[in-house]
């Protein structure tokens, strides 16, 4: 058990260092939300997996499911409304393939 | 296996420093809250990881109120960005 938590634990560390390069090197700023924000939310919740099977007690594991639960809820919201208002504001790179928010007209 | 702890608390250490990199240097305002959205991440596996570290159960309420605080500034942060057309320095 003690294996697996920190097994858990090594794995949340690594995708927490490697959102944090990601927001370092990444070429653009939408480049750089997509990697900031999926790699510390997978990164977030093997961490307290980890926890939670370091401590298998109930008033450990209920708290900890209420942060996993509200975590993967509000981070894809954040960085969503992240994208939308960096949209918005007219901040967008040269290379861009494809527009769909300006063929559908609506900003 | 004490030690493994200092390997997990590096390996994050190394994630706010990135971030903190990116925070001063960003070229943009949408960088600067970009950064700050996975610092906040990183800070509440920070306090996780230290719960379990002193055996103490009320860290984690620590790292649920900052979670809904984090998620808080972001949203409004990004409502701040929206209302800025002209540039965003």
């Amino acid at each position: 058990m003690v294996i697996a938590s920190y097994v858990f634990m090594i794995i949340g560390g690594l995708f927490f260092l490697l959102g944090g390069l990601g927001v370092l090197r990444m070429p653009d700023t939408f480049n750089r939300i997509q990697a900031g924000t999926k790699a510390t939310t997978l990164g977030a919740f093997s961490i307290l997996i980890g926890v939670a099977l370091a401590n298998p007690v109930w008033d450990w594991i209920s708290k900890i499911i209420i942060i996993i639960v509200f975590i993967i809820i509000s981070n894809p919201i954040g960085s969503s409304a992240i994208a939308k208002a960096t949209y918005n504001s007219k901040n967008i790179p040269d290379n861009l393939v494809q527009d769909d928010l300006k063929e559908r007209g609506d900003k | 296996m004490e030690w493994m702890d200092y390997v997990v608390f590096s390996l994050m250490g190394l994630g706010i420093l990135f971030t903190v990199i990116r925070l001063f240097i960003g070229p943009k305002l949408s960088d600067r809250v970009v950064s700050l959205d996975t610092f906040n991440m990183i800070v509440i596996g920070v306090i996780v990881v230290l719960a379990s570290v002193f055996e103490s159960n009320l860290y984690l309420d620590i790292a649920m109120v900052y979670a809904i605080l984090a998620f808080l500034e972001t949203v409004v942060f990004a409502r701040y960005l929206e209302g800025k057309k002209d540039g965003n320095r």
